[in-house]
């Protein structure tokens, strides 16, 4: 069933960029201070920082983590998961409340909560059917066309998306007599995501299902005769990123208490691929790495260079990392730690 | 290309046949259909180089869209500054055949066999050409004048009512270039070799062929088309900002549709797209889209190869 | 190298982000900051780069000073969609501190605004040129201020002239399918079908889409006019379509139609557009001093910007405007939530280019609007004639408030008098 021949398939496969030795980061209790800054940012940083920084680029973060997965140990580059995220988000809001009244069911945010992750798990794992029949660099294509055709069909479907406007004033479930949308709350909320997602993809590449889905990347000829399933893996692959990337989406429209056509645009779904990129698609923190250099270059290049050509920057950077430096910006942390062993070595 | 012209064949028969009771709504439909076949052609034009490309190098160039719009805006200013259509024309393909070859020379050459760098790449590239498109020639919508004696209305005998020559003359267009490039794929040694290449990369280079200068030339032959199709749709709709991402979804589908690196496949997935975008366009605006990726999903599901791909 | 080391490294980094954040611009005293949001990126930017010579076109015949203080502008920037605009407005407001905001440019970016205002009741949102209606005509925000007319507003008088004077009593609407389109068919529709005129069927465009060759097969040959909200650009490709299928029936421009694309037409349909009328907010040969003083102000000062302001630089030069001379009359006070500011902002009526402005009880302009008609000068030149000045448009456009409301949201189907 495999169309292209699995000589192409692995011609074709983006593993080549990716099939290298895992980056060797500080582990453990190394990673103590960064526990530590991150639970305690919100007593130095104001509102602004909180939210639109911390926890944006944590949401971002998880996105891209969510593609980081997919790309890098299945080495299935899918350009969908933006729009998995916004799936999740649109029917947060259709189901549950939002200022489009005719639209919004207003059910309780019990029953949304999971219905919008499970159909935005759905609607990932019909991606995953459709993007796994073919192999390869076919995927980014297939993807592509899938997250431009739904960001096109929101915004002209008025009956269910609500078009060009979408949907405004969705706010976030008051669980356990907290709002939710005040800053700290919301800022650890979004740290709680991250690090389940962050550990579950740790968990995930180690388990027997990740290892697997590794070596399909590797050389899917040899499992499919040692009588792996092939699609059935990578389906499952595409439905566990989907279903991160939902939870990412529905952080999202809770932050912007707001989902319309825009923020599964062309651009948007492209950011998340640029992220994950810039920060290696090697290692699980690179989109959160990633995430953070985007959000930071997004909110203060105005006040350094003319912000009209932000995204002539974010492209060259971009450019740059893909043609020098491969791994992203953990790339270049392992070079430079590299380059300092070597100058320390003389003296140890 | 066979495909379309049959499809127009039995349709112009079937106008033929019940032309004395035309109403309203027969004109609208075939005036629609009419649309979806010029509109085809110029996806035609647009996705065979994507499809060349990608068959013989497995290159994915996601800055395809990007070559549409810059061969139009260059081929505009060309256009503008000369007063000759054609000179812009000709510029828009030159422009974009020439920044092809460059891309190969500086760029892809040097990441062979890493599809998904080469990819990468090209999102970049697109990325950072749209913004300096926008950068030179601004946000507003841009239009061509073409020579009057194709910019007029004929009066289709059958049906008694007026259609642009413009879009006649596209689909001409279209399907003369198509020939043209079936005749150079089938009948000539360099093509011999490109159909080599599509079915086998390894042995073509195995053979003494120069297969570097092969890629170039298949490089700028597919970037010159999008160029001078940037132009040529530029003149039938307009140009502006956000048109590359729409050739980009439209070269994307069709090739899916189609079949990769089949030129054939291409001309037939080019006619189904424009056929159900613009039917959806004027029966169910809402959902026009939908009809496009229900195609493409089928495709998929049915012949993942694409209709005219070759199958593994 | 050692663990310790990895781990100072860590720690130097995480310590490099929190003074980053932790450094927050100092307030002066003797400082207001005031925000301008307008799209200085994506396919807009064109017109977010006028919008901000009105802002500072307006500060600078202030001096940058008002109310005694000295102005500080912080510029943001969005790429037209609503996210874009809340991220920067959230900038502007939490991070550079502003007290006044204005802008944003678009409509829906303007909803997204006014929602985001009711969060932060200590600064006051003045609105750049959005234009849609429910920004302040439903669920308004108290510190939400828009000197700007709506969408609907534009085309008042429209409707009438097109039934009375040109004697249209069946037309079709074509439109991008979206908000800013809906409102400005309203607008037209509002007086048309009160009088009895009929609009037949309205096609609405997916946006982006270039290719209206099946839309112009689709216009019944009986109507007498075709509106077209379209931008110039677009209009002229789809009136060459619709005339390359045999169709000859005349034009009513919405705002944004006739414009120099149009104007500049050559060819056969310079003709056929004479006598095309439309409203908007603005004229650019509007004989009259304070227009044109304010024409030349703005030449003088941005040889570089358009040869005329756009309704762009017009919006956000009276927005500015406004608070500027209501800062100065309250002398900068700002105290306990800036309420003298409010106050004058609501009550008081402004001098500005193009007539008088006053706001109305949910902040929203009562201001003029003109009536145009494409005519010939005597070197042959297309130009739009002011043919009339509806004075004092407000919001429901003369209608009694509950009557209008009672209407319902605009949508693709409302109103509708097929």
């Amino acid at each position: 069933m495999a169309s292209i021949s699995d000589d192409r398939a692995r011609a074709a496969a983006p593993g080549a960029a990716v099939e290298r030795a895992p980056l060797r980061l500080p582990k453990g209790w190394a990673y103590l201070p960064l526990a530590l800054v991150l639970l305690t940012f919100p007593l130095y940083a104001n509102g602004f920082w909180i939210v639109q920084i911390g926890a944006y680029s944590m949401i971002l973060g998880i996105i891209a983590l969510s593609l980081m997965f997919l790309a890098g140990y299945g080495g299935m580059v899918s350009l969908a998961q933006m729009s998995v995220a916004g799936c999740a988000a649109y029917f947060f809001a259709i189901l549950g409340h939002s200022s489009a009244e005719a639209i919004s069911l207003g059910w309780s945010a019990w029953l949304t909560l999971p219905l919008s992750l499970l159909i935005a798990t759905a609607f990932a794992t019909m991606i995953g059917l459709l993007a796994s029949r073919t192999a390869g660099i076919y995927t980014i294509m297939i993807t592509l066309a899938i997250a431009v055709a739904f960001f096109y069909f929101t915004r002209q479907n008025y009956d269910l998306f609500n078009g060009f406007n979408g949907f405004a004033q969705v706010e976030p479930p008051h669980f356990f007599g907290l709002d939710w949308r005040q800053p700290l709350p919301f800022f650890y909320l979004t740290l709680v995501v991250s690090a389940l997602c962050y550990a579950a993809v740790v968990y995930l590449r180690r388990s027997t299902f990740g290892l697997t889905v590794q070596a399909l990347r590797d050389n899917q000829r040899r499992m499919r005769a040692l009588g792996y399933h092939v699609t059935g893996h990578q389906v499952a692959a595409y439905a566990a990123s989907g279903f991160m990337a939902a939870l990412g989406g529905l952080l999202l429209v809770w932050l912007n208490t707001r989902i319309s056509p825009g923020t599964i645009g062309v651009g948007p779904v492209i950011d998340i691929l640029i992220i994950a990129v810039l920060g290696g698609l090697r290692h699980p923190i690179g989109p959160f790495v990633g995430a953070l250099a985007f959000v930071l270059l997004d909110n203060f290049a105005i006040d350094l260079i003319d912000r009209e050509r932000f995204n002539t920057v974010i492209g060259l950077c971009f450019l740059a990392v893909v043609l020098f430096s491969p791994d992203g910006l953990l790339g270049l942390w392992e070079e430079a730690r590299a380059a300092l062993t070597r100058e320390r070595r003389p003296r140890d | 290309m066979l495909a379309a012209l049959l499809v127009a064949v039995v349709f112009l028969v079937g106008l033929g046949a019940g032309w004395w009771q035309l109403t309203g709504q027969d004109k609208r439909f075939i005036a629609t259909v009419l649309n979806g076949l010029t509109l085809g052609a110029l996806y035609f034009l647009v996705a065979s180089g994507f499809t060349l490309v990608f068959g013989l190098m497995r290159n994915v160039n996601l800055a395809h869209g990007s070559l549409y719009l810059a061969g139009a805006y260059i081929g505009w200013t060309a256009a503008d500054a000369t007063g000759s259509w054609f000179f812009g024309v000709a510029i828009g393909f030159l422009a974009m055949a020439l920044a092809g070859l460059a891309l190969q020379l500086l760029v892809f050459r040097r990441m062979e066999g890493q599809d998904l760098r080469q990819t990468l790449v090209t999102i970049g590239l697109s990325i950072v050409l749209a913004d300096l498109m926008l950068w030179q020639w601004g946000g507003q919508t841009y239009q061509f004048i073409p020579p009057d004696w194709i910019d007029g209305t004929v009066r289709l005998p059958m049906v008694g009512m007026g259609y642009s020559e413009y879009r006649l003359i596209l689909f001409l267009a279209a399907v003369v270039i198509g020939v043209g490039l079936w005749l150079f794929l089938n009948k000539t040694k360099v093509g011999t070799m490109i159909r080599a290449g599509v079915d086998d990369r390894d042995m073509l280079a195995a053979s003494g062929v120069n297969v570097q200068l092969v890629f170039c030339v298949v490089f700028a032959v597919g970037a010159g088309l999008a160029g001078f199709a940037g132009v040529v749709g530029g003149t039938a709709l307009s140009i502006a900002p956000g048109e590359d991402t729409r050739y980009l979804l439209a070269s994307l589908i069709v090739v899916i549709v189609g079949g990769m690196g089949s030129v054939t496949g291409a001309a037939v997935g080019a006619v189904l797209i424009g056929l159900a975008e613009q039917l959806g366009l004027v029966y169910s605006p809402t959902y026009g889209v939908v009809y496009t990726f229900l195609i493409m999903v089928g495709v998929l599901v049915w012949r993942p190869q694409g209709l005219l791909g070759r199958g593994g | 190298m050692t663990m310790l080391s990895r781990r100072s490294l860590m720690t130097a980094a995480a310590v490099a982000v929190l003074a980053w954040g932790a450094v927050g611009p100092a307030q002066a005293q003797e400082t207001i900051k005031m925000g301008a949001l307008a799209t200085l990126e994506g396919a807009f930017a064109v017109l977010g780069q006028d919008s901000m010579r009105g802002v500072k076109l307006a500060l600078q015949q202030h001096n940058y000073m008002a109310g005694g203080k000295k102005i500080e502008l912080i510029e943001g920037s969005s790429d037209a969609s609503p996210d874009s605009a809340i991220r920067a407005a959230k900038k502007l407001v939490e991070q550079d501190k502003v007290d006044v905001l204005v802008g944003p440019l678009s409509g829906s970016e303007g909803l997204a605004i006014k929602d985001y205002a009711k969060e932060h009741l200590g600064t006051s949102f003045v609105n750049g040129t959005s234009a849609a209606q429910d920004t302040t005509l439903r669920d308004p925000a108290p510190n939400f201020f828009r000197f700007t007319t709506d969408g609907a507003q534009w085309q008042a008088g429209l409707g009438e002239y097109a039934f009375k004077n040109k004697g249209y009593k069946k037309v079709v609407t074509v439109a991008e399918d979206y908000s800013f389109p809906y409102t400005q068919v309203l607008g037209f529709m509002n007086d048309f079908c009160r009088l009895g005129g009929h609009v037949v069927d309205k096609f609405w465009v997916p946006i982006g889409n270039k290719d209206y060759s099946s839309i112009v097969y689709s216009i019944p040959s009986d109507v007498d006019a075709i509106y077209v909200a379209l931008g110039g650009a677009d209009a002229v490709n789809f009136l060459t379509q619709y005339e390359q299928a045999g169709g000859d029936k005349p034009m009513i421009g919405g705002s944004i139609t006739v414009d120099q694309t149009v104007l500049g037409t050559k060819g056969k349909k310079r003709d056929y557009l004479i006598g095309t009328p439309s409203a908007g907010p603005i004229a650019d040969n509007w004989d009259n001093p304070e227009w044109k003083k304010f024409v030349k102000a703005y030449q003088d000062a941005f040889p570089d910007g358009f040869p005329s302001p756009s309704l762009f630089a017009h919006g956000y030069y009276i927005s500015t405007l406004a608070v500027l001379e209501s800062l100065d009359a309250v002398k900068g006070d700002l105290s306990n939530d800036q309420a003298k500011l409010r106050e004058y902002m609501s009550t008081h009526e402004f001098d500005t280019p193009t007539g008088k402005v006053h706001l109305d009880q949910n902040r929203q302009a009562v201001a003029d609007i003109f009536l145009t008609e494409v005519a010939a000068n005597d070197k042959g030149q297309l130009f739009n004639k002011v043919v009339k000045i509806i004075p004092q448009v407000n919001q429901t456009l003369g209608m009694d408030r509950d009557k209008f409301l009672a209407m319902g949201p605009v949508s693709r189907d409302n109103p509708s008098c097929p």
